[in-house]
């Protein structure tokens, strides 16, 4: 196409259908997440059910510490600033306070699996009427790639440089299988966004987790299989392929606890 | 409203309770575990939320939430869960969000024991987390008193968008006397709320609460704008109180029940011709240096008086600056200085500092 037969930006929104936007709950700016890193597309599917579902202006987002600590500036919604595992006590204190708004936190495997365990176990367990969004990548991403309570069987990270011992270190923990088994759970999936099939597969669970707060029927949790291109020093594609091939068969993809009130939502 | 007989934990939460408090949050600990449990009927009876934590690292995070939405919210704990709440202490002082907070110290340090102690008046005026901040810390020495500043607590919190920390001791907390309780206070209005608040954006900017400033410009604007929010503070909100101090020749100072020790001390000594005074910090932080340093003029010497090693003792030393002699009497460990104890100690201080004896005879003889 010529230069002349190009059509500017206002032709195109006078003339064209537009197909693929920036969802209103995002803000417009740029993001310093690192190529290749599926933060981005998390980010947009809570993004889009949020528009979807209309609780733009009722939603409070509590982020965390870790790299998706500046997520703030990327939602356009109210938000808070959490320390370090504490987002589900913050949440806690916010959603028993302001029953009637929509409050999720977002949390890495560091900030969830390891220093927040305690947080996100007894709110869970309490059945506190929220929502988190789990990131995991398998690795410290932030403080550049050392060993998180996620990371797999032999993964070589900068504080496991002779691969990831269970002697040593333990085992690589299933949250969400763990979150699953505590009553106060109404929604409690793991899905991934290796592949267009799976961000569809996790656009639904964010949205059935939304609706289930909305109703009040407890905590809901989606573990999301993210990459880390930079820390584990593959290409995009080699991470996405990762998640698939080494990932995926450790923390299988599915539904852990759906309940039948989860259920009758649709 | 007539005066009735309260336990100091159970009056504290009552006034809380008055003072309009939305959100409680708290974990068991002695001995202020009667004040959790007081507002696990309390709360719930008015509608207001109660909830029990799993640690006090959650329920000070919950307390942070729950501010930060622009609610009044508390929580209550004692020396070793402080410990565990200076974390998220720190996070609410860089967020410039209003809370209150009541610790009754215990015996430290470690896990100590559950009786009373002023051992922790450093952490609370000094190192209540980490970075540049202060709480401000009011601490009661009668129960009548502890309710009227937890009553105040809440507005003092608000209007700076500051920490308060009620300090109070195992005995404070433990002890049952006479007090009047001030009228329920009416709870927030919408219109009412902080416009920090973080409440939905509906109608609105969207608004973040944060404490992470990663450009130096940025955070050292807001340390600038905290300190000059302290320094505010130093300026407007110290309080305290002198007893006795008409003749007074020596100086006690000592605060919450410890000074209630003190002032026996005092008439005790007006018996054999000991004449002293009292001078009693109610806010530890910020420390009325000033008032003390004018306290302390024409006095022989000042005997500080606490249930720690000598850590109020250090603000003493920096309000009168040298200028009379400053001596130290405390006990450690959760044992309360007795009356007896701390006379001898003021008999001792009186010897040291007498007035010079003017004939030569009774010098060099």
């Amino acid at each position: 196409m010529t230069d002349e037969n190009r059509l500017t930006p206002a032709e195109i929104m006078e003339h064209g259908q537009v197909v693929y936007q920036r969802p209103d709950a995002l803000s417009e700016t740029l993001t310093h997440y690192c190529p290749g890193c599926t933060h981005g597309i998390i980010h947009r599917l809570i993004g889009e059910a949020i528009d979807e579902l209309g609780l733009k202006e009722k939603t409070i987002m509590v982020a965390p510490v870790g790299c998706s600590v500046l997520m703030y500036y990327y939602f356009d919604v109210d938000a808070v600033e959490a320390a370090h595992g504490r987002a589900p006590a913050m949440a806690t204190g916010l959603k028993r306070t302001q029953p009637d708004k929509i409050v999720f936190t977002y949390q890495g495997d560091g900030d969830l699996a390891s220093i927040g365990t305690a947080e996100i176990m007894h709110a869970a367990n309490r059945g506190e009427n929220i929502t988190v969004f789990f990131v995991n990548n398998a690795v410290y991403g932030m403080t550049s790639g050392q060993m998180a309570p996620t990371s797999l069987i032999g993964q070589v990270t900068t504080s496991s440089p002779m691969g990831r011992e269970t002697k040593l270190h333990g085992y690589p923990m299933r949250m969400a299988e763990i979150i699953a088994g505590l009553p106060g759970t109404s929604y409690v999936v793991r899905r991934s966004v290796y592949d267009p099939k799976t961000i569809r597969q996790a656009k639904k669970a964010v949205v059935t987790a939304l609706k289930a707060q909305m109703a009040g029927l407890g905590l809901g949790l989606i573990e999301f299989l993210s990459s880390c291109p930079t820390n584990w020093h593959m290409s995009p594609p080699d991470a996405l392929t990762w998640i698939r091939d080494n990932m995926v068969p450790y923390f299988p993809l599915g539904d852990f606890k759906v309940s039948d009130e989860v259920k009758a939502l649709g | 409203m007539a005066k009735e007989l309260w336990e100091g934990n159970q009056a504290i939460a009552e006034a809380a309770v008055r003072a309009g408090v939305e959100a409680f949050f708290g974990y068991p600990i002695t001995p202020q575990t009667e004040l959790l449990e007081y507002m696990s009927k309390r709360m719930p009876e008015l509608g207001r939320t109660f909830l029990q934590a799993e640690s006090e690292v959650a329920s000070i995070n919950m307390v942070y939430g729950a501010a930060c939405g622009g609610a009044r919210a508390m929580s209550s704990s004692s020396s070793p869960g402080i410990s565990l709440m200076q974390e998220g202490l720190s996070y609410i002082a860089a967020s410039e969000v209003p809370a209150v907070l009541v610790d009754i110290m215990r015996g430290g340090p470690g896990l100590g024991n559950i009786q009373p102690s002023q051992s922790d008046y450093f952490q609370m005026t000094r190192s209540a987390g980490h970075g540049d901040f202060h709480p401000i810390v009011l601490a009661p020495a009668t129960i009548q008193e502890a309710v009227d500043l937890v009553y105040e607590s809440f507005p003092l919190a608000e209007k700076y968008r500051t920490i308060v920390i009620i300090a109070g001791d195992g005995s404070l907390g433990q002890m049952m006397e006479p007090a009047e309780m001030p009228p329920m206070r009416p709870l927030l209005t919408e219109e009412e709320r902080g416009d920090f608040a973080v409440r939905g954006k509906k109608g609105r900017e969207k608004r973040i609460i944060t404490s992470l400033f990663l450009k130096e410009p940025e955070l050292e604007a807001l340390n600038h704008r905290l300190q000059a929010k302290l320094q505010t503070i130093r300026e407007a909100e110290q309080r305290w109180e002198t007893y006795q101090m008409e003749d007074a020749e020596y100086l006690l100072v000592a605060y919450g029940s410890v000074a209630r020790t003190c002032k026996t001390v005092i008439r005790d000594a007006q018996g054999e011709g000991l004449r002293a005074g009292l001078f009693r910090p109610i806010s530890l932080w910020p420390f009325p240096y000033e008032h003390l340093a004018k306290a302390a003029e024409g006095k022989r010497a000042i005997l500080t008086v606490e249930m720690s090693a000598g850590q109020m003792l250090e603000d003493v030393q920096i309000a009168v600056r040298g200028s009379l002699p400053v001596e130290f009497y405390g006990r450690m460990g959760g044992v309360m200085p007795l009356p007896d104890e701390v006379l001898e100690a003021l008999r001792g201080v009186a010897f040291t500092h007498r007035p010079l004896q003017t004939g030569v005879e009774s010098r060099y003889w």
